[in-house]
């Protein structure tokens, strides 16, 4: 059984994300432990909060040349959730314009609330993903998936992997390029499809050769 | 398409869930996470607790009930009572919490909704506002467990609160906690104009009839409930079942279990079916869902 830590940076519902992964089998570690990242498997990176606090969290505990070594050089998988999804890409204007982790060409930009379209996208919404996406595997198209956003993610088409329809923005849900997972929604948090997503994930990393 | 959440409202007194009856009398329920157990495993969409003793014991929520409750959760978790400062916020987001339910702080504390959607973002911050009718039929919202008049309309401080950055607001009818006489429609459509945000309806529910009118009557993001939920066994596929008859698309059938192919009576109780099909039922396979 390959290791697998959630990386804590101060940021994110942690324990959430270790619960649904200790029901699945796996004891995750939490920690910003350098040497102990380094010895890991795969990443689970989870988001709860603002994005640049998150970015900051990431520099003052030296972990964002860590995670390129391990994740772009090495090609360690890794899965974002929510925030952390954010966080792969160039940018986010979240509370003035903010540098991220730019692993995925694009931006994240605010959701615009108007007379029918509350803000932020809150509960269970239905997805369209893409047939070959592992992450979806063995999940009925009808499953729902818990969101709540008020950002989302713009990028090119052939990073993503589902997609969410609210009001007249059509969001991008997850995305997959090479060992980068992440769900704009939260798996933890999405009941026993949410737990199929997060198999099929371990799945994946279980099969990885690294 | 977003659906309607079906949200339990858990009040926690002396560390049990209990039955809240106009914010006055209370009857005990049992252990949170049991009850948190089974209503996970009902489908629920959502559970909000909040501890009504904190804010006057001067202490908050405690997190070590945060942890054994969301070790049993896999909905979002909002976790409310006593909540004062971002520190605590921090502890019980760590315990597994995933949104921060605020209510006399929001009042007479604001900043502590935009620190805390500053550190965790908006969609973390939830504000609860309690309400009341007045004679002259309009409303007034009130803090300190329904206590302390505000003087303000349930709508001016729910503006007040979406300039601070709140991500939702849950609104709470003070006459009609408990007392089983459906939601209060004018004071919910009162919120609905004021704010952008998601609003939660809660108080007044006593069957999925009550909720069945809340969502003919108006548009809410969410439809709360406390007592229904622990007196009928499958509560939550119960309601969802028979809501998703009047709003197809509106409504989360993931559940394992399902009533859909059940009768119902005119408040949205379950009919016992005939012995011929109960009888029937009894050599059904379900295999267990393997995850």
């Amino acid at each position: 059984m390959k290791k697998i830590a959630i990386i804590d940076y101060g940021m994110g519902n942690v324990q959430s994300v270790a619960n649904a992964l200790e029901l699945l089998g796996y004891t995750a570690t939490i920690t910003d432990d350098h040497e102990v990242l380094k010895a890991a498997d795969a990443y689970i990176l989870p988001g709860v909060g603002a994005f640049a606090e998150a970015m900051n969290n990431l520099r003052a505990r030296h972990l964002l040349p860590l995670l390129h070594t391990q994740v772009i050089e090495a090609g360690k998988p890794i899965f974002g959730i929510c925030l952390g999804m954010q966080l792969f890409l160039q940018s986010s204007e979240e509370m003035g314009l903010h540098e991220g982790l730019g692993w995925i060409e694009g931006k994240v930009i605010a959701m615009k609330p108007d007379s029918t379209l509350r803000v932020p996208h809150v509960g269970w919404n239905d997805i369209i993903a893409k047939e070959d996406s592992p992450l979806f595997m063995g999940i009925n198209k009808d499953a729902h998936f818990y969101f709540d956003h008020s950002y989302h993610v713009v990028c090119e088409e052939r990073y993503i992997s589902a997609k969410c329809q609210y009001g007249s923005y059509e969001l991008t849900a997850a995305l997959q390029y090479k060992n980068l997972f992440a769900t704009q929604f939260h798996p933890e948090k999405s009941q026993t499809k949410g737990l199929k997503l997060l198999r099929n994930f371990l799945n994946f990393v279980e099969e990885y050769p690294c | 398409m977003l659906k309607k959440r079906l949200i339990a409202s858990l009040v926690i007194k002396n560390g049990i869930v209990v039955q809240s009856i106009g914010f006055e009398r209370y009857l005990p329920i049992g252990k949170p996470e049991i009850t948190v157990d089974y209503l996970n495993q009902w489908g629920i969409d959502e559970i909000i607790m909040v501890d009504i003793d904190a804010a006057r014991e001067g202490r908050c929520i405690d997190p070590e009930l945060v942890k054994r409750v969301a070790k049993r959760c896999f909905v979002p978790l909002s976790v409310g009572g006593g909540i004062t400062s971002v520190d605590q916020i921090h502890t019980l987001i760590h315990s597994g919490a995933d949104k921060i339910s605020l209510n006399t702080q929001a009042f007479i504390n604001p900043s502590l909704i935009e620190e805390g959607a500053r550190f965790f973002g908006s969609q973390c911050m939830v504000v609860s506002i309690d309400a009341k009718g007045d004679a002259d039929g309009s409303y007034r919202a009130y803090t300190h467990g329904g206590k302390a008049d505000t003087a303000l309309s349930p709508a001016e401080l729910a503006r007040q609160i979406q300039e601070c950055g709140a991500g939702e607001i849950l609104i709470n009818s003070i006459d009609r906690d408990g007392y089983k006489n459906g939601y209060d429609i004018d004071l919910i459509r009162s919120l609905l104009s004021a704010t952008n945000l998601p609003l939660i309806a809660l108080g007044g529910a006593k069957d999925p009839l009550c909720m069945k009118i809340l969502l003919e009557s108006c548009d809410v993001s969410a439809i709360a409930a406390g007592n229904y939920f622990h007196f009928v066994e499958h509560s939550a596929t119960i309601a969802k079942a028979y809501l998703s008859r009047y709003f197809p698309d509106q409504i989360r059938l993931d559940g394992y279990s399902d009533y859909r192919d059940f009768s119902f009576d005119e408040r949205g109780r379950i009919v016992k079916k005939e012995d011929k099909s109960l009888r029937d039922m009894l050599f059904e396979f379900h295999p267990k869902e393997v995850i």
